[in-house]
């Protein structure tokens, strides 16, 4: 196969299957995890560029499979200049960080499990942005959130990284939660899930009825990931995470997630009034929030948290601004935005690293120390004032045009540009905090560590990315245009407005609020010391966090007064309660309809026989519930309900139900005889009348419903689909049972996991009596001691002489099956009570030396036969589980049938007899242990 | 007929319901087979309720029982028994690591009269706790 129409798909399941890898090499080689996850990116770098060319020449590429195709659930993968940009900011600032962390994190640090989340937290990433099906694109969206959340976790000892993951987790995933039923909605108002098809139908999404709830919903996912207010309190207390996820995360990925779907959107949800106050509300808001909490934070980290808020909430105003023109300029800030703040991450992991503190209250003059580091963190902190010759400057200077232009369209507009360059003003201010106060301001304060330099290439990807604010600053004709080219192509979906990337436009009011910026913002820290004085005063109490544990702790507290209320730690109370609201809600579901309650059917004629066996069986019922204290009379009763069971199930023309039923009620008594051994042999009397009454109230309610239901029904005529089976039972499936034709063949597959659960239940009981030791009592309940005779000679012979007979109708009735009452299941369990015998009559010690079989390989072997007669038909090119017959003619037997069906009836009737024979058989080895201890310690 | 079959199921669950509300593992266990009983035979009535039409297919006899909730019904039996082995185990498991039957795990509820003197003497197994 061509690999290039399959590259998408790999490119985001290549760091997928890395993170094994990653994990797995760490136990060779401690930085072995960091090569490989470099490895894995750049493969999947290499593997996106060959696509690159076509993405250049204006084409989007689109690699699609079928999946669900009922659902609008395709495997598709889309790439266009948006989702190009989009990939190679994650994996080209993925690499950096990945060589990044290889020096940063600590020996005692896991290194396997970092890069393994890290690949994980990249594959989610690019199956956001590569994704075309929208269902699909919220699937990684849901992964992204729990992969940071392992991410932002990674020190597990930490209070506070467990706290601020578990926040990110709850907002992000709530907002995923959001997004997922607005994508639903936006899928059902176009009629597809695949982006071309919504892209192209913008005009329909803007004039449903479903618009608001749509665009609310979608909004909802985009502001809790890229944290615009009122969700971005998330994003500080994420910093708990190690500085090189918060370099990835909170540059180019985790945040900018929601950004991308801003984007996505742009063509299909933009141009309203809604879509303006929303969206520009939110972003302003945002950015003057952000930029004056990032000026007060004495953390580095914390600083550059609400930095990238406020930076975040400048994109989301620009796509607010709905213009195409504020497109560019929101597209463009993204890429620079990316490149510096992660570079300023980086500066700031350095320094945290090399002194051990990141308060800028004793972190001081350090240039001296580390000059290097200083210039790098400079330049890219310039970046971010958006000081002229840097990206920065570039993309901020569109921002305030735009804000320009944004405050001509309405009259209560002309605060835009107002509070922007206050906003920028902030900026300004923050950005020469980060520097002066690290790097000048006299010397430094009780460093734990004394400063240097960091090893030569913890820098080297800072300084490629402080290289790139640079060319993108001074050269971006040369560098940037053609991929913001092609990534505001990839936005708008149509050909862009013509902008110009020069640094000189001449003297425009953007020039000049710039200027107002710089000069304001320098003002602004000057003045710092009061400023800190008023904020400590009036903002420093307000912790959007509180209100968030707040919120948690009511929901907790609710969720478990509503939980104690009907959960008493009782099971008793639990089950009536289960019951009550059962009735409740049934006997609703009963008045809803006017109809009669009982049909029209004609009833069958009652004979004496019948009569007889019902109204004993109704008084033994009745009788039970008197006598149920005394554990073995109780257990007498109900064995003889089960006979009489299977007597109703003769006379309504079900023999091989009868026979079932039959020989598993002999199998269950003597199951529950061995147990009772090891039971109390009386239950005590329950004083409370009160609770005794209530639940004889909800059994009679119980047994009248289920009474009148079950004759309502049969007074009524039905549609069966039985007619299908009776006509191909012989014909296609090659037996005239048609039960039996059913269970191997119509319906295998369910058989199969049938016989799949009770090789489960075997296997359980074998577990969970391994190793218990329980005290077996020397009298019963009237003192008598048990019986310690030897196994009557008489009863051990002939039932010897009977196995064989008893294994030869197990065998014919197997045989039989297919075409006369019988089959695997009935056959099985007859011959299981023939092996039971054995066991009761001889002893578990004699005949478990005589039938040295385990059952677990029994059971095993049962399943594989049963799952291989599927599999020989899929071999064969027909779908699982097909049979097949045919007629053969041998010597003195005949012309007879046989079908592939009886294989799979083989499969069922080893499991049966492994599951039953091993309950049963270990419960007996439990009895023989509590009599003969010392055998028991020499085995 | 019908009739006696739907009281039949009726009785057998009431009965079932009673047993499963008990406070102790051996009644509930008990009660949960009879409400087995109960659903199996109630599944297998909404095939309705057929006589002498056994659904062997026979050129000779033109009509048959509803096959379906047949096979439907025999998978459950089986099943049913799975669950009751199962059960009835966890139980015994139950015994050993707390020492009593009761359903919650303690000892002796306050709503019930002591037994302590008429039954076997219990010694909790403290081997049990120490070998593991």
């Amino acid at each position: 196969m061509n690999l290039l129409a399959i590259n998408l798909p790999l490119v985001v399941l290549l760091p997928f299957i890395g993170a094994i890898f990653a994990a797995w090499s760490a136990r060779l080689n401690r930085l072995a995890a960091a090569w490989v996850s470099g490895l894995i990116a750049l493969s999947a770098l290499g593997l996106l560029t060959p696509t690159l060319i076509q993405v250049f020449a204006g084409q989007t590429i689109i690699q699609s499979w079928a999946w669900i195709p009922t659902i609008g659930l395709h495997f598709s993968f889309r790439l266009d200049g948006l989702a190009l940009l989009f990939a190679l900011l994650i994996l080209v600032i993925g690499i950096l960080v990945i060589f990044y962390a290889r020096y940063y994190l600590a020996t005692k640090d896991c290194m396997g499990r970092f890069f393994a989340y890290l690949l994980m937290f990249m594959g989610s990433m690019l199956g956001i942005v590569l994704s075309e099906n929208l269902i699909q694109l919220v699937v990684f969206w849901e992964l992204t959130s729990i992969t940071s959340f392992l991410l932002i976790s990674y020190w597990q000892h930490r209070k506070e990284a467990r706290q601020g993951a578990r926040m990110a987790l709850a907002i992000t995933g709530a907002g995923g939660l959001a997004l997922l039923g607005g994508v639903l909605l936006l899928g059902e108002v176009v009629g597809s899930y695949q982006l071309t098809d919504i892209l192209a139908s913008g005009d329909l999404v803007r004039n449903s009825p479903l618009y608001l709830p749509i665009l609310g919903l979608i909004l909802l996912g985009v502001f809790t990931k890229s944290a615009q207010f009122p969700f971005h309190f998330w994003l500080p207390h994420a910093m708990a995470a190690p500085t090189p996820v918060s370099a990835y995360l909170h540059s180019a990925t985790m945040v900018k997630a929601g950004i991308f779907l801003l984007a996505r959107f742009f063509p299909i949800l933009s141009a309203t009034p809604e879509w303006s106050w929303l969206v520009g509300g939110a972003g302003m808001i945002t950015l003057i929030i952000g930029a004056y909490m990032a000026f007060f934070k004495h953390d580095l980290k914390g600083l550059l948290a609400y930095s990238t808020i406020s930076h975040l909430g400048l994109i989301t105003l620009l796509f607010g601004f709905g213009t195409q023109m504020a497109t560019v300029a929101a597209i463009f800030h993204i890429i620079n935005h990316a490149t510096f703040k992660a570079s300023l991450f980086m500066v700031a992991g350095i320094i945290d690293h090399e002194t051990g503190s990141r308060d800028m209250r004793k972190l001081n003059g350090l240039i001296k120390y580390m000059p290097h580091t200083a210039f790098l963190a400079i330049i890219a902190s310039a970046a971010m004032a958006g000081v002229p010759l840097l990206n920065g400057f570039l993309s901020k200077e569109m921002f305030f045009e735009q804000a320009i232009t944004a405050s001509q369209t309405a009259h209560s507009a002309w605060m835009i540009p107002i509070l922007v360059t206050i906003g920028g003003v902030l900026s300004v201010a923050y950005s020469i905090r980060f520097i002066h106060d690290v790097f000048f301001n006299g010397e430094p304060i009780n460093l734990p560590k004394t400063p240097h330099e960091p090893p030569r290439f913890m820098k080297i990807p800072v300084d490629f990315l402080v290289i790139i604010c640079l060319t993108v600053g001074i050269f971006p004709n040369y560098t940037i245009a053609p991929l913001l080219e092609i990534a505001v192509i990839g936005t708008l979906q149509t050909t862009p407005p013509n902008y110009s990337l020069d640094i000189w436009h001449g003297f425009t009011p953007a020039l000049f609020m710039s200027f107002i910026a710089l000069t304001g913002g320098i003002t602004f820290y000057f003045m710092r010391q009061r400023l800190f004085n008023f904020y400590e005063k009036f903002f420093r109490k307000i912790d959007a966090r509180q209100y968030f544990n707040q919120l948690l702790a009511g929901l907790f507290s609710l969720a478990n007064k509503v939980t104690n209320f009907f959960d008493k730690g009782s099971l008793q109370n639990a089950s009536a309660w289960v019951l009550f609201s059962a009735i409740i809600f049934t006997a609703y579901g009963f008045s809803l309809h006017n109809s009669p309650l009982f049909g029209e059917r004609p009833m069958l004629p009652i004979d004496v026989i019948s009569l007889m066996l019902a109204v004993g069986l109704m008084l033994t019922s009745i009788v039970l519930i008197f006598i149920h204290r005394q554990r073995l009379l109780t257990l007498i009763v109900i064995g003889m309900i089960g006979l009489v069971l299977s007597l109703a199930f003769v006379k309504f023309s079900a023999p091989d139900l009868a026979l079932t039923q039959l020989s598993i009620e002999v199998v269950t008594i003597i199951l529950l005889l061995l147990a009772l051994y090891f039971l109390p042999q009386v239950t005590p009397k329950e004083i409370g009348k009160m609770r005794l009454w209530r639940d004889g109230v909800l059994a009679v309610l119980s047994g009248i419903g289920i009474t009148l239901y079950t004759l309502a029904v049969l007074t009524r005529d039905y549609q069966t689909i039985a007619d299908y089976f009776l006509a191909n039972s012989l014909v296609g499936g090659g037996g005239s049972n048609v039960v039996n034709v059913i269970l191997v063949d119509f319906r295998g597959f369910d058989t199969l996991g049938e016989i799949t659960v009770l090789a489960l239940a075997g296997l359980g009981v074998f577990a969970m009596l391994q190793n218990m030791k329980l005290p077996a009592p020397k009298n019963d309940i009237e003192g008598r001691l048990w019986s310690n005779d030897p196994h009557p000679l008489i009863m051990r012979t002939f039932t010897r002489l009977l196995l064989p007979l008893m294994l030869m109708v197990a065998i014919f009735i197997f045989f039989r099956g297919h075409n006369l009452p019988g089959g695997g299941f009935i056959a099985g369990l007859i011959a299981s009570v023939a092996l039971i015998v054995q066991y009761l009559s001889n002893g578990i010690q004699l005949t478990s030396e005589h039938f040295k079989v385990n059952m677990n390989w029994v059971i095993g072997l049962g399943l594989l036969i049963a799952v291989a007669t599927g599999l020989a038909a899929m071999g064969m090119g027909f779908p699982f589980l097909t049979s097949a017959f045919t007629h053969l003619n041998w010597p003195i037997i005949g012309e007879f049938e046989i079908a592939s069906a009886i294989a799979f009836d083989l499969g069922v009737f080893l499991v049966v007899v492994g599951a039953t024979v091993m309950s049963l058989v270990q419960l007996g080895r439990l009895s023989f242990a509590s009599h003969h201890p010392k055998a028991k310690e020499q085995n | 007929m019908e009739l006696l079959v739907a009281l039949s199921i009726g009785f057998l669950t009431a009965s079932g319901v009673f047993l499963t509300l008990r406070a102790r593992t051996f009644p509930v266990v008990l009660g949960l087979t009879l409400l087995a009983y109960a659903v199996n035979l109630f599944l297998f009535a909404m095939g309705r309720l057929t006589i002498g039409l056994p659904t062997i297919i026979d050129s000779a006899q033109g009509q048959y029982a509803d096959p379906l909730p047949q096979a439907l019904v025999l998978t459950a039996i089986v099943i049913a028994f799975g669950m009751t082995a199962f059960l009835i185990v966890l139980a015994l498991k139950a015994r050993a690591e707390l020492g009593n039957d009761h359903v919650d795990g303690i000892n002796l509820a306050q709503d019930e009269a002591s037994l302590e003197h008429t039954l076997p003497p219990q010694k909790p197994n403290k081997q049990v706790g120490k070998t593991r």
